[in-house]
């Protein structure tokens, strides 16, 4: 265990909050909507030009090519969260399907695709649960025939975040129908535009219409956009899915989160007495920063260890359960110390924060559901992380 | 000793649920929500046909002279169908005018409200906490300032408003000087304004039997009500839970079968059923002039507070992506619950004053 900086990250930190600094007025904030905002994507240009954002990435890719350093990843979410400033895109595409593609992915389709997806350029949507298939994802039936140089795809997704702003998806198809359930999937990437594909807007309980319904009806796609071989899908998804777990827990935005809750706690005041001189909420606000801190450590303990190639075990596995529900909390404590300011959702002089804390108290019950429920974490923290025996199969019911 | 609801209660309660479940179902709560106020006041006119506006009132005013366990069991009902309009607010004022004695101008205010002649908008946000420098003074007989989190402002055609001072004035909501302005929370199915007052006219009641007694009775009464509206939300949301985990199959299961999903409903039944038994204690206190009630009715509202976000949040996780969804509603009874448990006091400020209560701290 050494976690000093060096003189070498000494200077990263004052590179990164100098750079930042001098940058403020480039960032785009909460105002700035829309996956390709111009300043969105500026931001995200100069983070990238500046190697703080995929700095890991190799060269070739659009990234800086720099060699993993958990201190490094460390510092620049600590500047993120400490300036308040937009940390560098971080939607399906970046989080789940570049790492996917470096790890299993052709030259070809890491050419084609890391670039303009780490620009924001391209957005992607994870076509992976069906009607009939959630928490069972290997129960899918989406189905590609091989024919020719394509497959020919019939099926329905469905919850398909962003679809509607997707230029690509990656997807989950059955490609071989005999094959047991786990071995006849194929993980496909095409785009959006292709014709036969049809997307119908799914509200949801915050009232926007974020994800999706998306139907494939003899849509044709090159048989070369899969990635690893026929009938592996299974196993590219998995990676896929370990990404959007960690970036569903990932503790440097809920630090961020905590620290906005403590700004309103300081700002905000109840018969004129300011709700950090509460004792409760106080003891909820830090009782919140210890999981928060905890939560951060873990972070870099999983970190350490894959960087030296070995598994970080339980440490990983809770990340998706513990990270979304501490998320969820803290949500709620914002709300809570709002009183009964807290229940405001629509423009009014009233509303703080643009409403955000009701939209992210409910969009983040969402996520502790969506990417495998709190259930489905629970079972695999006890099966896989304990060791636990797995529940019986029961008859058909 | 009997703690159970009388048969009379059991069918009176049957029947506001028959008729809610016919003139407000989910796709009339969907309407009302997007802001339909006609189809509102349907479901208004339909349950003052079964003339509970008056649960509250004495006969000799045209009410049911029944208690307000009565009332909770209907806003009960209610909740269970979220349905809007101006029960509570009308019970509420009831409760309060109450407190006079029979004063004629009291009885002539109970007798329109129990009529429907006029429709209340009840101000009580400042009593409980002050934020954004709202508050009210009363100015030779004329009232000036703001009110947030009034109930019903929308319909009100009188506001019935909690002094500083805990006495109850009455203001004519049409009247110059009044402005009100609509505040949307998350729940689109309850209206709440924020109201300002410039110089307005107010009637200011007197004879009470003790001073503010008027006030505090109206917000135990506020803080019941809101609370088995909660429960009537969270009963709902644990049948629905329970009916979804019997059709949803998954890995070839119905995922009612997975202890997992049998533990979560069980969950929440444990929280729910001393929950509803605490609502009725504290309602039946209130009706006896117990000195307990005022405690009850603090641990109530605050339980309900806290029993309802596990709820909201447990029923929805039972239905895992579908919950999240417009699809099925579920979230109308999730808001619903989130802004029954930060009106008439946040659960950390109920608490405080019920610790206050019993003396265990000094203000
Ligand atoms: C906000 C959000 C965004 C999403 N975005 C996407 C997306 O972009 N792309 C995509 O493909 N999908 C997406 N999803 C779908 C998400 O992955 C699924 O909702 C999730 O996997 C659960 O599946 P389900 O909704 O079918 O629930 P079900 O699987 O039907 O689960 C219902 C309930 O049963 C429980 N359950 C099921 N099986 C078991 C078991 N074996 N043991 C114990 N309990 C069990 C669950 O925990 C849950 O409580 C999103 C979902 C949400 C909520």
């Amino acid at each position: 265990m050494d976690l000093r900086l060096s003189s070498e990250h000494q200077a990263f930190r004052a590179h990164v909050a100098s750079l930042l600094e001098s940058h403020r007025h480039l960032a785009p904030t909460a105002t700035d909507r829309g996956l390709k905002h111009p300043k969105r994507l500026a931001w995200q240009a100069f983070l990238l030009r500046e190697g703080l954002a995929a700095r890991t990435v190799p060269e070739a890719y659009g990234g800086r090519g720099e060699a993993p350093d958990i201190l490094k990843s460390r510092i620049l979410s600590e500047e993120f969260a400490r300036t308040g400033l937009a940390p560098p895109l971080a939607g399906q595409g970046i989080s789940m399907l570049v790492p996917t593609l470096l790890e299993l992915g052709t030259p070809e389709q890491r050419q084609a695709y890391i670039g303009p997806t780490l620009r924001g350029e391209m957005v992607w949507c994870q076509g992976y649960s069906e009607p009939g298939s959630g928490s069972d994802l290997a129960s899918l039936t989406t189905r590609a025939v091989a024919d020719g140089d394509d497959y020919v795809i019939n099926g329905q997704k469905i919850w398909t975040s962003t679809a509607m702003q997707a230029d690509m998806i990656f997807c989950l198809v059955r490609t071989e129908a005999d094959a047991p359930a786990h071995q006849g999937i194929s993980y496909l990437l095409f785009s959006m535009k292709t014709p036969g594909i049809e997307i119908r807007p799914l509200v949801d309980m915050t009232g926007t219409a974020n994800f999706n319904e998306v139907f494939f009806t003899d849509v044709r796609v090159p048989r070369r956009q899969i990635v690893g071989k026929p009938g592996e899908g299974w196993k590219v998804a998995n990676a896929t899915l370990t990404h959007e777990r960690g970036m569903l827990g990932d503790p440097s935005a809920s630090r961020a989160r905590l620290m906005r809750v403590a700004e309103i706690m300081q700002r905000e005041t109840v018969d004129g007495r300011s709700l950090m001189e509460d004792p409760v909420f106080r003891d909820r606000l830090v009782a919140l920063q210890a999981r928060v801190y905890a939560m951060q450590a873990n972070g870099l303990r999983v970190m350490s260890a894959q960087l030296k190639g070995e598994s970080p075990g339980m440490a990983g596995l809770i990340i998706k359960l513990e990270g979304c529900e501490l998320n969820h909390e803290i949500a709620r404590l914002a709300i809570d110390a709002m009183g009964e300011l807290g229940i405001l959702y629509d423009d009014s002089p009233h509303l703080r924060d643009d409403g955000d804390w009701q939209q992210k108290y409910m969009y983040d019950l969402g996520l502790i559901i969506g990417g495998g429920t709190a259930q489905i974490q629970k079972n695999i923290i006890s099966e896989r992380g304990l060791g636990m025996p797995r529940e019986p199969k029961s008859a058909k019911a | 000793m009997d703690f159970s609801l009388s048969e009379d209660q059991l069918s009176f309660q049957s029947s506001v649920r028959g008729l809610l479940e016919r003139s407000c179902p989910l796709d009339v709560v969907r309407v009302v929500a997007a802001g339909d106020r006609d189809a509102a006041e349907r479901v208004v006119r339909d349950l003052d046909a079964l003339g509970v506006r008056g649960v509250m009132a004495p006969e000799a005013d045209g009410g049911l002279e029944l208690g307000l366990l009565d009332a909770v069991i209907i806003q009960e009902m209610i909740g269970r169908q979220c349905a809007p309009g101006d029960f509570s607010g009308a019970a509420i004022v009831i409760a309060g005018l109450s407190s006079f004695g029979g004063t004629s101008a009291a009885r002539a205010w109970m007798t329109k409200v129990v009529s429907g002649d006029v429709r209340p908008g009840v101000a009580l946000a400042e009593r409980i906490g002050v934020r954004d420098g709202t508050g009210l003074r009363l100015e030779g007989g004329r009232l000036h300032g703001r009110s947030l989190f009034v109930v019903d402002g929308d319909t009100a055609t009188h506001l019935f408003i909690a002094l500083p001072s805990g006495s109850l004035a009455i203001v004519d909501a049409t009247a110059q000087g009044v402005s009100r302005v609509p505040l949307r929370t998350i729940d689109a199915t309850r209206v709440f304004s924020e109201i300002l007052f410039d110089g307005v006219p107010a009637e200011v009641l007197t004879g009470e039997s003790l001073a503010g007694a008027a006030v505090n009775r109206m917000t135990a009464v506020a803080r019941l009500l809101v609370a088995a509206d909660a429960l009537g939300a969270m009963q709902v949301m644990l049948e629905r839970a329970v009916a979804y985990s019997l059709e949803r199959k998954q890995f070839g299961r119905v995922i009612g079968s997975f202890q997992a999903v049998k533990h979560m409903c069980a969950e929440m039944a444990a929280r729910l059923e001393p929950l509803r038994a605490l609502i009725w204690h504290a309602a039946h206190a209130f009706d006896e002039g117990s000195e307990e009630a005022d405690l009850l009715i603090l641990l109530a509202k605050s339980h309900a507070a806290e029993v309802g976000v596990f709820i909201a949040r447990t029923a929805t996780e039972v239905h895992g992506g579908m919950g999240f969804t417009d699809l099925v509603g579920l979230h109308y009874w999730f808001k619903r619950i989130g802004v029954s448990r930060q009106v008439f006091g946040a659960p950390e400020a109920v608490r405080g004053e019920a610790a206050r209560l019993q003396g265990w701290v000094s203000s």
